[in-house]
């Protein structure tokens, strides 16, 4: 019997994770559009439903029935595959994150190199669907999502290797336990601010959205895409900011620790936080050059990164 | 990398300005007066149209949306026999109320003109004419033209001086 209840826990857990994460995906894009309205000055939708949630609905209805169109040049197999691998490779990866002490999908030791792995998959997805699209706007586009990820990919992964060092655990239950006394904001300050760039060039949110650059690139990647397949496009993009989010709060901001309130709501508080400062980076600042974001890249981020691996590195050992 | 920061703090306080959208529906916007609107013919203070169909506003018309017929009633006073503006071709110029040289023709600052059936954009004389004088109160030409109708002779106009006998060599 408690074997029964133990399974039964866990499917729930999966159910609720993946209905949770689900649900905040398609609200975002209301959260999104409010957000950007009251930062100029607008109200943003605020006419379907209360507050304008029902928007949310009216989107969806209007996204599924629009006309689904492959073009009769693409590579069909790959241009339908492609849509499908970032939402799953984006929602693979929640599995590793600790909501709350008891909420976690897969208790994996190497959850963090299971994340990593996860976001480099999702490049597949950019590079299948510009590929497959047999359209140059897309093919650049997908060229460059597929440099700027990769190069982000570098040091997103050494970011976060201080954080591990402290904490001695690839296990990301076991990193927001190592937090207790202190956030790991603190002595990683710098790791944090290179993961938080890595993190946005990953979604490829604003400022870093190169890949689908709409003044230069019509859109990018998903140039070709209509109906739903755009819209999982969408879904993903939404997933990844909230999976960055949640990732920033865990390995950075104490995860679920946090007095008075129970720890979901602690985590969903930071993440939202975190949510919501990503959508103020796509209000305030614009898009840079695409070889200013590679040098950004490699001339800032990788040395800061590496000075920081070294740095707590170091002080690990002196301190040991 | 500071202005980043300060732009983000720039942005993050408009959060808490007053917001720049009118909620149309609900809350009417402040429209100026001298809006180019739903155009409308008017009358003199006596009542008369002020229209003498001289066809001017047609002729300025650049997307040629207004049709006039003129005629003459029995004391010579002309007027449009039908007068048709099509407001699916209208841009709202205003050039019709330039070239208008009575004042008749002017445009308002209504633009509630919506329909679901094309053909009832097509506005006829009825359509157009409105009681008042719009945005000329006390103007009425024919009482300061100087030509002669049933009921006013030649210069019995207002500033009029009567008519100098041009064959006479007195002064």
């Amino acid at each position: 019997m408690p074997q029964l209840n133990e399974g039964m826990r866990h499917l729930l857990v999966v159910f609720g994770v993946l209905i949770a994460v689900m649900t905040v995906a398609p609200g975002l894009i209301w959260l999104e559009r409010r957000l950007l309205g009251l930062w100029q000055d607008r109200y943003g939708p605020n006419r379907v439903g209360p507050f304008g949630l029902l928007q949310v609905l009216a989107d969806m209805i209007k996204i599924f029935t629009k006309e689904d169109w492959i073009p009769p040049f693409a590579d069909k197999p790959v241009f339908v595959l492609a849509p499908a691998v970032i939402v799953v490779t984006v929602l693979l990866s929640f599995a590793v994150i600790p909501f709350a002490p008891g909420i976690l999908v897969a208790d994996l030791n190497i959850g963090l190199l299971y994340f990593l792995a996860m976001s480099s998959m999702g490049v597949y997805s950019v590079v299948l669907a510009g590929w497959a699209s047999d359209n140059k706007y897309s093919l650049l586009g997908a060229m460059r999502a597929s440099a700027q990820m990769l190069s982000y990919e570098v040091f997103m992964g050494l970011s976060i290797m201080g954080v591990v060092m402290m904490a001695g655990s690839f296990d990301l239950r076991a990193i927001v336990e190592a937090q207790r006394g202190l956030w790991f904001c603190v002595p990683q300050v710098f790791g944090l601010l290179v993961f938080l760039n890595a993190g946005i060039a990953e979604t490829q949110r604003l400022p870093f959205d190169l890949p689908e650059a709409e003044s230069e690139l019509v859109a990018g990647y998903h140039s070709e895409y209509s109906g739903m397949k755009f819209g999982m496009f969408f879904v993903g993009e939404y997933l990844g900011i909230t999976l960055i989010s949640a990732l920033i709060v865990t390995l950075f901001f104490g995860g679920w620790l946090g007095p008075w309130l129970p720890p979901v709501v602690w985590f969903a508080l930071k993440t939202f936080v975190f949510i919501c400062g990503f959508i103020l980076l796509r209000a305030a600042l614009p898009r840079p050059r695409f070889d200013q974001l590679m040098t950004y890249g490699w001339k800032l981020m990788l040395p800061l990164s590496l000075v920081n691996l070294a740095l707590t590195g170091a002080i690990i050992l002196a301190s040991a | 990398m500071w202005s980043v920061f300060r732009t983000l703090w720039a942005v993050f306080l408009h959060a808490f300005r007053r917001r720049e959208t009118v909620q149309y529906p609900d809350e009417m916007p402040k429209i100026p007066p001298r809006w180019r609107g739903r155009i409308v013919l008017t009358r003199d203070p006596d009542g008369e149209e002020r229209c003498v169909a001289c066809y001017l506003c047609a002729a300025a018309c650049p997307v040629d949306c207004i049709a006039l017929q003129a005629t003459e009633d029995e004391h010579g006073r002309r007027y449009p026999e039908f007068f048709r503006i099509n407001f699916s071709r209208c841009i709202f110029c205003g050039f019709c109320e330039e070239a208008c040289p009575t004042y008749a023709i002017q445009l308002t600052p209504d633009f509630e003109m919506g329909e679901y059936l094309r053909h009832n954009l097509v506005y006829e004389k009825e359509d157009l004419l409105i009681a008042g004088p719009g945005k000329y109160p006390g103007y009425n030409f024919y009482r300061v033209a100087g030509l002669s109708i049933g009921g006013k002779g030649k210069g019995a106009a207002e500033n009029e001086a009567p008519p100098s006998d041009v064959r006479s060599l007195l002064p």
